[in-house]
């Protein structure tokens, strides 16, 4: 049984080798990470942003293509979207971003992210009162204006706790960029761990790099609750209809 | 009051029909809203008077029939939706202010975005509406830090802002406590004894009696009678209104 127990130890976690990756772990994988996730996230709300819009626009066909976006997106494991993107539009010769695999890394997350964005977008603006968006248009605002000017910065707040919520998740999404074989100064900490683990056979490494994934998730998560919480709060003390 | 048959014309209903599902809301509506007078619809609830209302503006569409602004066809197609609402203000039970804003936020933002106005220049007509329904002083404001009938009137002065030819009304003083009626009702006074042309759908039979220049009452979704305030309240033509406002009398 001992036995056993040292193995694992051994295995997981070799204090030797989590102390010698860590260096580079948060030197250069963090760094790279954090980047990735927000280029990653860029994409993601501006591309959301507009996927939303065709989610909730009049016309059917608008709806249907956007709808049909988001579900192909979220319905791939987010590996095989990855590779199809990362690995496919260079092979397929459409290389807008020349040989930089980062940035098909960060595009391929970020196409991701939108449709996830889009769907907390989607959710967002359909919870801002109708009467809202009636109240602009009796005076005479298009439907973009009061898009533009009512329905987008209340739905905004109510978007900004889930969406980094959201963003917690594109930092652990961020580990997938190891498929496309990023050159050393371009890895996240995953392709770190993973690479040093190899090296060594010996898994600490990945012990590592969970370590640091979880100083960066564990605290956010508990930010965004807390926050939400508050919004929560807030809303409640907010305007009050008596009927 | 005016005879409506001879005043000039402000909206017209012609054989309006409407209906949510198998529901028929409104049957076969045809009314005048005459110019420069207030023009009062009661009714119980679930008559069509508010889908009447709403149809002026086309914020519902009418199925049938046709809407007439100032002798404009707004159900015609192809008419610019958003150029007629701006000649249409409109106030709701609800008051709608725009709950990101600060009160002169409100009324200046379709000055700004519409009527293309600078924003000082905007902000500025703002505030002479603000103090025409009495909140000086609240122009900064968050809406929601206001009572509901300061909610109201500053709902009043930001459709009034945008120079509207009609004002709507639809029930803008059901969702207030008791206490606040009175101040939004008088500014409604005042603005109709000032001329505006005023569509209102109201429960304040006072309110009706006092001010309007012609009462239409809907029930079932058709119009059962039309006529002076005095009449109407006083000598009731047909049973259904007598029953009606025995009930609410």
């Amino acid at each position: 049984m001992f036995e056993g127990l040292r193995r694992i130890g051994e295995t997981f976690f070799d204090p030797q080798i989590i102390a010698g990756v860590m260096p580079q772990l948060i030197t250069v994988g963090l760094p790279n990470t954090l980047l990735l996730s927000v280029i990653a996230t860029i994409i993601g709300i501006a591309l959301g942003l507009v996927i939303a819009t065709g989610l909730l626009a009049s016309q059917r066909p608008v709806r249907f293509v956007c709808r049909g976006y988001v579900d192909l997106l979220r319905g791939l494991p987010h590996i095989l979207t990855v590779y199809l993107i990362g690995q496919g539009l260079p092979l397929a010769g459409l290389s807008i971003f020349g040989k930089s695999t980062y940035a098909y890394a960060a595009f391929s997350i970020g196409l991701i992210e939108s449709a996830y964005m889009a769907e907390i977008f989607r959710a967002g603006f359909q919870g801002v009162e109708r009467g809202q968006v009636e109240a602009a248009r009796t005076l005479g605002m298009t439907r973009w204006q009061a898009m533009l000017c009512v329905i987008l910065p209340q739905g905004i707040r109510r978007v900004l706790p889930p969406l980094t919520g959201q963003f917690i998740l594109v930092i652990k999404g961020t580990a997938l960029v190891f498929l496309l074989g990023l050159t050393a100064a371009q890895r996240d900490i995953f392709s770190i761990a993973q690479d040093n683990s190899i090296n060594n056979a010996n898994l600490s490494s990945l012990t590592a790099a969970g370590l640091l994934y979880l100083a960066l998730t564990v605290p956010m998560t508990y930010a965004v609750a807390a926050w939400g919480r508050r919004m929560q709060r807030g809303s409640q003390r907010g305007p009050k209809v008596v009927a | 009051m005016a005879d409506p048959a001879t005043t000039e014309i402000s909206v017209r209903f012609e054989n309006i029909s409407k209906s949510f599902g198998h529901v028929h809301v409104l049957k076969d509506v045809s009314a005048s809203v005459p110019r420069g007078m207030t023009t009062c619809i009661i009714g119980p609830s679930g008559s069509g008077k508010s889908t009447l209302l709403r149809c002026t503006n086309l914020l519902e569409q009418p199925e049938r029939g046709k809407i007439f602004i100032e002798g404009n066809d707004i159900t015609a197609p192809g008419v610019n939706i958003d150029k007629l609402r701006v000649r249409v203000g409109m106030v709701f039970q609800h008051f709608h202010l725009f709950s990101h804003l600060s009160v002169i936020e409100n009324v200046a933002l379709a000055l700004q975005k519409v009527r293309k106005l600078r924003k000082d220049e905007a902000e500025a007509r703002a505030a002479v509406q603000i103090a025409a329904i009495g909140l000086k002083g609240f122009e900064h404001r968050r809406s929601s830090d206001l009572s509901g009938g300061q909610q109201q009137r500053v709902a009043i002065a930001r459709a009034l802002a945008m120079d509207p030819d009609v004002m709507l009304f639809d029930e803008a003083t059901s969702a207030l406590d008791p206490e606040l009626v009175k101040g939004v009702l008088a500014i409604m006074r005042d603005l109709a004894f000032a001329g505006m042309t005023m569509l209102v759908v109201t429960h304040e039979m006072r309110f009706a009696r006092e001010v309007a220049g012609q009462v239409i009452f809907m029930d079932h979704g058709q119009i059962v009678e039309t006529g002076a305030p005095t009449q109407m309240f006083d000598a009731p033509q047909t049973p259904r209104l007598k029953y009606f406002l025995d009930q609410v009398l």
